[in-house]
């Protein structure tokens, strides 16, 4: 029985179990304010941006280069977007694109370097993370942008009204069900043998019973959050490109064997640049939330963010060497660094010890990875 | 009896079940030089991994003495200690690093807070004029030419106090007066009782060299005679002298119109002294199928390369298809002219190894299951994945499974999968049956026969010459780069293309 799990799914227990076992130490330790709906929900504020940042970084990875620059691009595209809305009074959704195209212009500058250039992402990522930052300080003069509009506000700090809440969870729970249920009929057309049909029944059911579980919480505190329902959606996008589009089979054939794919006729380098410019989009919305959350545009924003967004990445099982990874391990990734961050601070924990466990998990987490695989 | 300096007993050894060496002994005494003679994959590599260490003790069956002791070695470490040094064909220095550093890399003199620069420097001073290189010793490797740089991997090896040297084609990148001061200095150093074993395709330098030469084909211990008493086609016909039986399906086919014309292909590293492809051309026909023979290092890879557009150098070629000129400079556009590749070596340009087999088979055909949003059609898809996957036979106990828990032979047929779902009109196979059990050798020259009927035309390259014979139509020869030889099959022997693709100017 045991031996038919396959790693991917062995990963996906454990990362459950070890959110489960942080929901339950802090729960108890807390004496149960970790799970007030107050907590979840600003839980799950903090999740959404390292979340969103940890999607583009996904992809990044997953074509085995790294993006070290994304913190500091973060900073640029809020203070940009915050500039746009306090300086010039932009209207919101212009604000909004001009961020977005923004954040994807500079992703592809990082891409076309790194593919087309050949210089290693690591180089052309590291100089961006001190260019970008250095263009932020020059453009807000090293003061803070603030306050911004009403309207701005709304991307980091409203909530949807329940009604539509519920209508959205609804039709996501609907969706994965007829998504597992059109996938076993399609395996069974060409008679594929499905050993693991329980594990992916029982693995909607979970998804099903949380997603209702988290709306029940939320909606008893002020409903859903909005950044919550913005990576809600970003992260069903995001799966849907890695899983179902040729773009994302490219991906991961990229960091399988980048020779074996440029062999087969797919455009490496163009895929690459790709990449890079989805990853520069996801930072523009992650900037969008942070500036709207924080109401300004500081030149210190989204400091060291990239290595939350890497460290959670790879706490999902992303592998650093490329071909491995998924949009829901980063997000259960992200989730399980914000639920210690959020937990220790409840519990007084000093900033230097929060940091200490941090980075152990981190490394603990690889470890394991490794051994796994060693073991098979 | 007198102890001789090295004596291998029975060495048998396998990987994954199949035998690349059967029982091969040798024997050497001081002062002598032993060529190994035998084809590409004969097993003369895979003997010379297990003297030197590479594959330990034990993983192999047999025994090795060396001055009358059991060598139970289990790194290359420990036979350096006992004064056994190989020398290979691609050299193991540091370009960045001077000649004294590379002498003495892991062995420096002084100690480990003081390095003694005075010993090193009179020290390497001293085997530089043995080998007879007339450089200083702080001249930075990169600065030197193949032959030199050879010479300081001699040096080094005799500051190893080395007993027993093994060169692995030593010649086979060195101009001829490189050569000449090469052979030269082995000749010296066997007078000052330097045993050798000398490992190369080419058989004057052999049999001017040699007190004995060994030959081994496909894995077997052949015979080792006398130098004196051997001609070089005594050699070429022990190398190559065996039967061709039923392995070879050939079927009947037509041949139609030239369908390729490569003309001038010309193909360079950057900073070499002569190119890997010099100015060759040559027809394929439809429905032909062209094999193309040489050793390695002859150009064959390299000139597919350049049909291909992966080529990672400069290079120049004008290609002809369906009399159409054809600007190819990328493996994409190569697929969209219609021409394919099963690349030489499946794991580094092959296979995307954590991806499932049928994941690997549609990867250049992504665009053809093209739906709504970017989705892939998967139902299309893996209509095609199951069409292929029972039209190969690739024995797969899943399309989900990945592909690298496949057999190599497996793993081939769904590399030709992928070529196929391209419709090519040209199916390039570089060395397609290379470390394929005979089982699937079978079934993949059956498909051969199969596409060349539909109208595919087929190039392979191959250094098996009786798969050249048995398979092709036509057969190519290729030596130094130059297209030597252009044959066709009937009446074709392994001799005729060994002679030509080994002998200087035949």
């Amino acid at each position: 029985m045991f031996k038919r799990i396959k790693t991917s799914q062995l990963q996906l227990l454990a990362m459950v179990a070890a959110m489960l076992f942080i929901v339950v130490f802090f729960s108890i330790a807390t004496e149960g304010a970790f799970i007030s709906p107050r907590n979840i929900s600003n839980l799950l504020r903090q999740t959404a941006i390292v979340g969103v940042l940890a999607i583009g970084m996904v992809f990044v990875i997953v074509s085995a280069e790294i993006d070290l620059s994304v913190g500091s691009m973060m900073g640029l595209l809020g203070g940009i977007a915050a500039i746009l809305d306090v300086w010039y009074h932009f209207p919101i959704g212009l604000t909004i694109l001009v961020t977005v195209v923004a954040g994807l212009i500079l992703g592809l500058f990082n891409g076309w370097w790194v593919a087309y250039q050949r210089v290693p992402s690591f180089i052309v990522t590291l100089a961006g993370m001190l260019a970008f930052r250095g263009i932020l300080v020059g453009l807000t003069d090293g003061v803070t942008v603030a306050p911004t509009s009403s309207a701005l506000a709304v991307v980091g700090q409203s909530y949807i009204p329940s009604g539509w809440g519920v209508s959205a969870v609804g039709l996501l729970c609907l969706g994965l069900v007829a998504r597992v249920y059109s996938r076993r009929q399609a395996r069974h057309k060409h008679g594929v043998v499905n050993q693991t049909a329980k594990f992916e029944y029982a693995k909607a059911l979970v998804a099903v019973l949380a997603l209702l579980g988290m709306l029940l919480i939320l909606d008893s505190y002020r409903g859903i959050p909005t950044p919550i329902l913005v990576m809600g959606g970003l992260i069903l996008i995001a799966t849907y490109v890695a899983k179902r589009t040729s773009f994302g089979r490219r991906v991961y054939a990229i960091g399988g064997n980048i020779e074996a794919t440029r062999m087969s006729g797919v455009n490496v380098e163009r895929t690459k640049m790709l990449v890079f410019g989805l990853n520069g989009m996801m930072v523009a919305v992650a900037a969008l939330i942070l500036t709207a959350r924080l109401g300004a545009g500081s030149p210190a924003a989204g400091n060291m963010a990239e290595l939350d967004a890497i460290a959670a990445c790879v706490i999902g099982g992303t592998s650093l060497a490329g071909g491995i990874g998924s949009v829901f391990g980063a997000i259960m990734g992200a989730l399980i660094m914000a639920s210690l961050d959020n937990g220790m601070s409840m519990l007084d924990v000093p900033t230097f010890w929060q940091l200490i466990v941090k980075g152990a998990i981190l490394l603990l987490a690889v470890w394991l990875d490794v051994k796994t695989k060693k073991a098979q | 009896m007198k102890q001789p300096l090295l004596d291998m007993r029975g060495i048998v050894k396998s990987f994954s079940g199949v035998r690349a060496l059967n029982g091969v002994s040798i024997q050497l005494e001081k002062g002598e030089v032993l060529s190994v003679c035998g084809e590409n994959g004969s097993g003369k590599s895979t003997l010379m991994k297990v003297l030197s260490g590479v594959w330990p003790f034990a993983s192999y069956e047999g025994e090795i003495f060396f001055e009358g002791s059991q060598v139970k070695a289990s790194s290359i470490r420990d036979t350096e200690v006992l004064g056994i040094v190989i020398i290979h064909q691609e050299l193991a220095l540091v370009k960045e690093l001077s000649v004294l550093e590379n002498i003495f890399l892991g062995n420096e003199l002084g100690s480990f807070a003081r390095l003694d620069d005075e010993a090193m420097y009179r020290r390497t001073s001293e085997l530089l004029a043995r080998v007879k290189l007339d450089v200083l010793p702080d001249t930075l490797v990169r600065d030197l030419g193949v032959g030199q740089q050879q010479l300081v991997e001699i040096a080094k090896a005799l500051n190893k106090n080395v007993k027993l040297l093994i060169l692995d084609e030593p010649t086979s990148s060195l101009t001829s007066t490189e050569i000449e001061i090469l052979l030269n200095i082995v000749s010296e150093l066997k007078a000052q009782g330097i045993a050798c074993i000398y490992i190369s395709h080419k058989l004057d330098e052999v049999l001017s060299l040699s007190d004995w030469v060994a030959v081994i084909r496909d894995g077997e211990h052949i015979a080792t005679k006398a130098a004196a008493d051997l001609t070089q086609n005594d050699i070429i016909g022990m190398m190559v002298g065996r039967q061709l039986d039923e392995l070879f399906p050939r079927e009947v086919h037509d041949i139609g119109e030239v369908i390729l014309r490569v003309s001038h292909a010309t193909a360079m590293q950057a900073g070499a002294s002569r190119p890997q492809v010099d100015d060759v051309s040559f027809k394929l026909h439809q429905g032909e199928i062209l094999g193309i023979a040489g050793l390695i290092g002859s150009g064959r890879t390299e000139l597919m390369q350049c049909l291909y557009g992966c080529y990672d150098g400069q290079y120049s070629v004008n290609i002809e298809l369906e009399g159409k000129e054809k600007a190819i400079r990328s493996q994409r556009t190569a697929l969209q002219a219609g021409i394919a590749m099963v690349p030489e070596d499946r794991k580094r340009h092959g296979i995307v190894p954590i991806m499932s087999v049928g994941r690997n088979i549609t990867l250049s055909v992504l665009d053809n299951y093209k739906a709504l949003f970017g989705a892939i059609d998967e139902d299309k898809e893996s209509q095609d994945i199951d069409d292929y996957i029972a039209r190969l036979k690739v024995k797969t106990a899943s399309a989900d499974l990945a592909i690298k828990n496949l057999s190599g032979g497996n793993q081939q047929k769904a590399i030709i999968a992928k070529c196929l779902l391209t419709h090519p009109k040209i199916l390039i196979l570089d060395e397609p049956t290379r470390g394929i059990d005979v089982g699937a050798k079978y079934e993949i020259y059956k498909l051969m026969f199969a596409l060349v009927k539909e109208g595919v035309s087929i190039i392979m390259v191959s250094s098996e010459l009786p798969e050249v014979i048995g398979i092709s139509d036509r057969v190519l020869v290729m030596h130094e780069g130059k297209l030597k030889g252009d044959f066709g099959y009937r009446g074709l022997t392994q001799e005729i293309i060994m002679n030509c693709a080994i002998k200087e100017g035949a």
